[in-house]
């Protein structure tokens, strides 16, 4: 088994642009949930939201890049408002229940085979990434080094993920340190408290859930420039690993979601290879390589299970402010 | 008593439930608010002296918290209407009510815990632009006026002698600073109206006189105070005007010296045992409990 392969492996998609879009969806339920309070259990449809309005805007309406980037904002930004309007005025669980169930309806919506002209259906959507090469401005060869190399149109790729998610994350420092930050975290510990200090509680919680969603779209979006459009891959256990991302690194944590998604990533590729090689040298005896590739999400189950009872405030939280006691 | 006719420096007219004030701060009419088949209140007519400290007792179940929630607007009446500084107030959200100057406070400490408690007080502050979404990523913006409520939330911490707790999270506080914290918050606004749900409640006795303090510092400010209280000494020591709730309705009203001698409001509320100490009682009730218990378990030994 060749372990500099499989660290390799590993060390290259600490940094590739798919740990950058589970980093942005992260930081947007960070603003959800670590700051704001708002149980969004559907950041998978928001995601699903930005990819399909970039696919189908660049595909179907023959969009330049610059207004498939701003339709999938904008889709998001109608899509947090749809959610919002009529639960943000009940309680936190209801959130919870609607997204979950709006972000499957979204699923469900762009694999129907009536609509496979526009969403492509159960096959999903392809080749939508030309416009946006072609706004590329950098010259041919190659980039980086070592486990990072990468192609003209890889590096262009992984300019804009990582990219959105340093602009993410300073607006997400910049606004926690604000009186906005202030008001959003008062309401996260007790909304009536913050609506008996004369604050507009539904606006703000408006605003967070919108803000959280639009990361989640463009999550979406860079998620889909290196692969094709697959409706199967916007079920809820995606909304489940950008969980597990956000209470890995911490919730309420500026930097939590960047790192959290770094390990997810590159603990997954490491028991990959491990398990995977193992199964291969006929060391582990009882497990074929399928069921290898499956093993590592039971044991990411169990540890985001230890995670949650031996570390809550996740790895950069700060032990005082526990954040997750709900 | 009930045969003349009282009359009062802060009533127009005769006094007795539901008199006309001199200078009221805020006027109900017909608040009616049912939970099911419930009335829980119904409030015909009462007004709130402006700038005096008015206490609304009553018994368990009077309405008194719900008639607090009504007007403050965090809850919804089926009838009736209010106004505040002579401006209608019904069916107003609870933020608005806030900003016009109407601020409360809760009988279940609401302490944000996982704030510290400086950021507490200054979310209690009015007019600072970096509350706006956008305005909050430019600093400069908000910045002068962050200053300014943090001046004004350190003078409030001393005050209240939290000022060494500054940098700690709420959740660290005990019960009775919370309560403290609480009140100091909902002053940072600088309201014309404070409404204090049952302030004392889990306070020990030192920091009652603190806060007892507080509260007439508040008059003494200009600020008008409606609190709910069942602590009657303290109701007697600070109150100017006492309302009492029973049922739903406004039963008495009067400067505390009457209304707390008035056999009506005895009998409905304060009991023959409202002016014997407290720890008495319960000495004595632990006292025959414990000969009891004794009994109960020689008893028990003899059967076996």
């Amino acid at each position: 088994m060749d372990f500099l392969f499989v660290i390799n492996q590993a060390l290259g998609v600490a940094l590739s642009p798919t740990t950058a879009a589970y980093a942005l969806a992260a930081i947007g339920i960070g603003v959800h949930f670590g700051y704001a309070g708002l149980l969004n259990f559907g950041q998978a449809g928001f995601m699903a939201i930005g990819a399909y309005a970039f696919g189908i805007t660049t595909l179907s309406l023959d969009f330049p890049f610059p207004l498939a980037f701003l339709s999938a904002i904008v889709a998001s930004v109608v899509f947090a408002l749809i959610l919002g309007i009529p639960t943000l005025r009940l309680r936190a669980d209801y959130l919870a229940i609607v997204t979950i169930a709006a972000a499957e309806i979204v699923r469900y919506i762009v694999s129907t085979t009536g609509l496979s002209s526009v969403t492509g259906g159960a096959s999903g959507l392809s080749a939508f990434a030309r416009s946006f090469q072609s706004f590329n401005p950098l010259p041919g060869g190659s980039y980086g080094f070592g486990p990072w190399t990468y192609s003209r149109a890889e590096f262009w790729v992984f300019l804009w993920g990582w990219g959105l998610v340093a602009i993410a994350t300073v607006i997400v420092w910049l606004l926690m340190r604000s009186p906005w930050g202030r008001v959003v975290k008062g309401i996260r510990e007790d909304e009536d408290a913050v609506r008996s200090l004369g604050k507009n509680v539904y606006a703000y919680k408006m605003q967070a859930l919108v803000l959280g969603g639009v990361f989640g779209s463009l999550a979406g979006v860079i998620f889909i420039l290196p692969r094709a459009i697959q409706p199967t891959n916007y079920a809820t256990t995606l909304t489940f690993f950008t969980w597990t991302i956000l209470l890995l690194g911490g919730a309420a944590t500026v930097f939590g979601p960047i790192i959290g998604s770094m390990i997810f990533w590159v603990l997954l590729v490491l028991t990959e290879g491990v398990i995977g090689g193992l199964v291969r040298a006929d060391v582990i005896t009882f497990l074929d390589t399928t069921q290898a590739g499956q093993i590592r999400f039971v044991l990411l189950g169990l540890a985001l299970i230890l995670l949650v009872v031996f570390r809550p405030q996740g790895i950069f939280g700060n032990k005082k402010e526990l954040s997750f006691n709900v | 008593m009930s045969e003349t006719t009282l009359t009062h420096p802060l009533v127009d007219g005769p006094v007795g439930p539901g008199c006309k004030k001199v200078d009221p701060i805020v006027v109900a009419d017909g608040v009616v608010r049912r939970f099911g088949g419930n009335t829980a209140v119904s409030v015909d007519h009462v007004e709130i002296p402006r700038g005096r400290i008015t206490a609304l007792i009553g018994p368990n179940g009077a309405g008194k918290t719900t008639f607090f929630n009504l007007l403050t607007g965090f809850d919804k009446p089926n009838e009736g209407d209010w106004s505040f500084n002579g401006q209608k107030l019904g069916n107003v959200p609870a933020f608005k009510v806030a900003r016009r100057g109407m601020v409360r406070t809760f009988q279940l400490t609401k302490s944000l815990g996982r704030l510290t408690v400086l950021q507490n007080m200054l979310l209690g502050a009015t007019k600072q632009p970096g509350e706006n979404l956008f305005a909050a990523l430019l600093k400069p913006l908000w910045r002068s006026r962050e200053e300014e409520i943090t001046v004004r939330a350190d003078d409030l911490l001393r005050r209240f002698k939290l000022d060494a707790k500054r940098e700690d999270y709420a959740a660290s506080l005990s019960g009775g600073q919370r309560k403290l914290l609480e009140m100091a918050r909902a002053l940072m606004s600088e309201p014309e109206l404070v409404m204090l749900d049952e302030p004392m409640a889990g306070v020990n006795p030192a920091l009652t006189q603190s806060l007892l303090g507080h509260i007439k510092e508040l008059k003494n400010d200009g600020t008008s105070v409606l609190f709910v209280e069942h602590d009657m000494h303290m109701v007697r020591h600070i109150s100017d005007w006492v309302i009492v709730m029973a049922e739903g309705k406004v039963v008495a009203e009067g400067p505390p010296e009457t209304v707390m001698d008035d056999p009506a409001v005895i009998d409905a509320y304060l009991g023959a045992h409202h002016d014997t100490d407290l720890g008495d009682m319960i000495e004595q009730k632990s006292v025959t409990e414990r000969a009891r218990r004794v009994e109960a378990k020689e008893a028990s030994l003899a059967d076996d």
